[in-house]
């Protein structure tokens, strides 16, 4: 069996890993892109994810691990739901499903069933990685050498949130609302704005220089590929504790309060920055949100807005070439100044 | 059986590093081999294979290799002999527990990396391909035979990276003496089996590997976790049950030796214990005597023993090494932007519903054609049942590639002279307005500034705005105007463009004032005599140009050049960056 390496164990990484939780507390904040150097733990980190998401109720035998609430009238005809006139709810593991460099359009979208076709003659629709990633996390490392049309297709089933499959003389659609986690170095070439736009946050990670530090990610690294059993055992306690958090963030988000005041602060930095559009406010107020709900509190402060305005809103800056300052520097000038924080 | 004393110290490593690669070629990921074809290389390899377990296997991935082949996916002969699908592995799955062979590891595209990269992390082939869905193990390691002559012709970093070892054998006088054997085949064999047993590296030891990586301007942190792995698979062939500090002392030598980006601090020379390194045992059945055990002194000590014995084990030639590998590391070495974009439009959509023949040239996509003729199989009288299956030119999906035009704009900057900085200045504005939108518009960037002796490619065509603005930050100037050579550098360029599918667009910036001849010769005459002729062969060549005159008062010479170049001329005695910006924008965008 193979073993992930735990979340709690990731050293450092802070910003990285509260992404990953706001992203998981509340799923419409729209997934996280993680830019970073090479050898930073960056896919570590999303792969450890799964690991501590509570398991989803869904209907029983359904293929798309159906929603028990909200898919009835979005999945297929043969969906047990339909077919059995309600069916029974199970619990499932939350899926983070990778998408892998040199993966075909027809395993991510979902295809006809060759092998019942060929040995059967049946016309058969086989789910594709969209159909598995449903209600979960789909990632994928080096988002910026993923192929210009599987981009296309992504960006089409993140902005509706169902999958329509119209090949092979087949018509399917299926529900497919997923978390988008990225990954990728931005020495190998630029995101497509549009791209980049999908993901709700977007955080940047840089190797450890403390020397501590790195003898710690090395010292933890090498116990693991000793033992890997035993290393997962000894983090359990401590990922089932952010599990925990975060299952309690989920239930608790719909009460925490966003006061006016909150609300105008998060506005004033939006429109200093000149960030683009409504999404960036909106996202910031979520992620604010989110954390609260994270650290059990009752109402989001001023302090969670300035946590996550770097975060929210990094990427959603107009590009200015000639401007030698990195967007992260733009959005703590204007925060300083707006807030003296 | 060594022969460490006949040896030259870098046999000696190559051989060190074979032995330690053979007990554990997953865990350490795999050597770079810096070297053309020769004895030397045959030699090298074929230590290693001795030194491999019998059963691992061996594979060699072509250069050109596609996905298919590399990562695995339908096996389409089997299939149709089979009635069903049938799937066949990749070379990476088919070298589970073995190792691959890149030749021409140097010409990898970014992609190709990418996919062995992320092998290489999980030990394992993710496949989502033509209706197959598997998780294959693949616990490689990789040899990466590296060619390059020129310094920034190498590997991509995403896969450097994650190899623990970088030899280069091209240089020494090899072929004439009889090559070493290097270590006793038994005893890597047993080290093998030992290995696992090794025991928790002590915290001072990783803790010295990881300053002295960091004192070594080692960035990344994968660099210590190698060195830790390699010094315990050197425990484990000295038959030692614990990594000691002389471990560790190879493992950094091999594994930080050459990733250095400087010297460290200072050595300390007291320690003199580390300077010579032990022999080796002489067979598996004559282990030395496992001496660690006697000796426990405090971590503190033993950290600084370890740095000592580090700097002590850095090979002589060290300082040159690394000034050579600051220099790849800062010229172009990760541009190979031209490989993989060529490569992933070849890859793109193939665009399947158009009907009839199939012409000269074309290919037939096969999986999505029998995929179109699967349900009417039963209709036809074909299928299993049939024997055979039955495809009609309805179901034809030909392979038509996504093919977009991407273009170059190639800035030929005049760097020489005092003005110089504000004309190189306005090719920097320039040239990030148009990266900033180059993604959209396909287009990507190169930099070619003259000025003294000859003309340097300072930015490599790229799309990446943060390499740009690394490399813009610090542009030199001063010195003659060797007009030619710059004109000579952008037609390369423009030409190696064109090989790769892009349509490239030269602008040059200069006042036209040539002193400097192609040779690098001083005097005017000679200089514009050069230069015209280097602006023939730009127009024999056909390549598109724009000449933006930045002369104080527009001259005649500029006029001349241009004309002989078949290029746009442009008097800017004002330029400045939105201006250049429009008029390449124009220029390029006619042909959009």
């Amino acid at each position: 069996m193979r073993f992930a390496y735990p979340f709690s164990a990731i050293v450092g990484q802070d910003e990285m890993k509260l992404a990953l939780l706001i992203a998981a507390s509340d799923p419409t904040i729209g997934g996280v892109m993680v830019f970073g150097d090479r050898g930073t733990g960056k896919s570590t980190a999303v792969r450890a994810l799964a690991a501590l998401l509570p398991p989803l109720p869904s209907i029983k035998g359904c293929v798309f691990h159906c929603d028990p609430k909200a898919d009835r009238a979005l999945c297929p005809g043969d969906c047990p739901a339909r077919t059995a006139g309600g069916g029974e709810i199970e619990l499932t593991p939350t899926p983070v499903v990778d998408l892998p460099l040199g993966a075909t359009e027809d395993r991510v979208v979902g295809a006809l069933d060759l092998e019942r076709a060929l040995t059967r003659g049946e016309k058969r629709f086989e789910p594709g990685l969209l159909a598995r990633a449903h209600r979960g996390f789909l990632y994928i490392d080096e988002v910026n050498l993923l192929e210009d049309h599987l981009v296309d297709l992504l960006l089409d089933v993140a902005a509706s949130g169902e999958n329509v499959v119209e090949r092979e003389g087949l018509s399917v659609r299926h529900p497919a609302r997923f978390v988008l986690i990225g990954s990728g170095n931005p020495e190998e070439g630029e995101l497509r704005p549009q791209l980049l736009d999908r993901f709700g946050l977007s955080v940047e990670v840089r190797t450890p220089t403390v020397l501590a530090d790195r003898v710690e990610v090395v010292r933890r690294r090498d116990r693991f590929d000793r033992d890997p059993g035993a290393f997962v055992g000894a983090w359990a306690a401590a990922d089932s504790e952010i599990g925990e958090r975060i299952s309690a963030a989920r239930s608790r988000l719909a009460d925490v309060e966003v006061p006016n005041s909150v609300l105008e602060a998060g506005s004033r930095l939006c429109m200093a920055i000149g960030a683009d559009g409504l999404r960036g406010e909106l996202t910031v107020m979520r992620a604010a949100r989110a954390i609260a709900a994270l650290d059990g509190a009752e109402s989001v402060s001023e302090g969670d807005i300035h946590r996550v305005a770097p975060m929210a809103l990094r990427h959603r800056l107009r590009r200015n070439p000639l401007d030698e300052a990195g967007s992260t520097v733009r959005i703590e000038r204007a925060m300083s100044e707006l807030f003296g924080a | 059986m060594t022969q460490a004393d006949a040896v030259s110290p870098l046999w000696e490593d190559a051989l060190l590093a074979a032995a330690l690669f053979a007990i554990d070629p997953a865990g350490l990921g795999g050597v770079a081999v810096r070297s053309g074809p020769g004895p030397a290389r045959d030699h090298w390899l074929a230590r290693v294979r001795a030194a491999l377990a019998v059963e691992a296997p061996v594979r060699r991935a072509p250069l050109h290799i596609d996905d298919d082949r590399l990562l695995g996916g339908l096996d389409l002969a089997a299939s149709l002999a089979a009635g069903r699908p049938v799937s066949q592995r990749g070379v990476l799955a088919e070298s589970d527990g073995g190792v691959v062979v890149l030749p021409m590891a140097e010409r990898i595209d970014n992609a190709t990396a990418a996919r062995l990269a992320s092998v290489l992390d999980h030990g394992e082939v993710n496949i989502e391909r033509d209706g197959l869905a598997d998780r294959l193990a693949a616990r490689i390691g990789v040899i990466a035979l590296d060619e390059g002559l020129e310094p920034d012709e190498r590997p991509p970093e995403a896969l450097l990276e994650r190899l623990a070892f970088r030899l280069d054998l091209g240089s020494p006088g090899g072929g004439r003496e009889p090559l070493p054997l290097g270590f006793d085949l038994d005893l890597i064999a047993a080290a093998r089996t030992r290995l696992s047993a090794v025991e928790p590296a002590a915290h001072a030891i990783i803790e010295a590997l990881c300053a002295i990586s960091l004192d070594m301007g080692v960035v990344s942190v994968r660099a210590p976790m190698l060195a830790l792995r390699a010094a315990r698979a050197h425990a484990a062939l000295w038959a030692r049950s614990r990594v000691t500090a002389e471990d560790a002392a190879a493992g950094a030598r091999l594994v930080l030796g050459p990733r250095a980006t400087r010297a460290p601090a200072e050595a300390q020379p007291e320690d003199e214990a580390a300077e010579e390194p032990p022999s080796p045992p002489e067979s598996a059945s004559d282990p030395p005597p496992a001496d660690d055990a006697a000796r426990e002194p405090d971590p503190e000590t033993l950290t600084d023993a370890v740095i000592a014995a580090i700097q002590a084990a850095l090979p002589e030639d060290f300082l040159e090494r690394v000034a050579l590998e600051r220099a790849a590391q800062s010229r172009s070495s990760r541009s190979r932007g031209d490989g993989a974009r060529a490569k992933s439009t070849r890859r793109g959509r193939p665009v399947g519903s158009r009907h009839g023949a199939l012409h000269p040239g074309e290919r037939l996509n096969i999986v999505e054609t029998l995929r179109a003729a699967t349900p009417w199989q039963k209709l036809r009288g074909g299928g299993l049942a049939a024997g055979r299956v039955q495809v009609r030119h309805g179901d034809f999906r030909i392979r038509r590639f996504v093919q977009r035009m991407e273009s170059t704009t190639i800035f030929v900057v005049d760097a020489s002279g005092s003005s110089a900085f504000q004309r190189l200045a306005e090719a920097k504005g320039a040239v990030e307005l148009l990266l900033a939108k180059a993604y959209a518009t396909r287009t990507r960037v190169a930099l070619i500034a003259f000025r003294g002796g000859g003309a340097d490619i300072l930015l490599p065509p790229t799309r990446s705005l943060t390499r740009a603005k690394r490399r813009l930050a610090d542009l030199p100037g001063g010195g003659g105007t060797p007009l030619a050579a710059g004109m000579d550098a952008a037609l390369l360029l423009a030409l190696a463009e064109r090989a790769g599918q892009r349509t490239p667009t030269l602008v040059f910036l200069t006042d036209g004032r040539a002193n400097i001849g192609r040779g690098g010769e001083p005097g005017r005459a000679a200089a514009e005599e050069d230069a015209m002729a280097a602006a023939n062969r730009v127009r024999e060549a056909g390549v598109n140009a724009a000449y933006l005159d930045t002369s104080p008062r527009p001259r005649s010479d500029g006029d001349r050049f241009a004309r002989a170049m078949g290029a746009v001329y442009a008097p800017l005695p004002y330029a400045n960056a939105n201006a250049v910006f429009d008029l390449v924008d124009d220029l390029s965008g006619g042909r959009r």
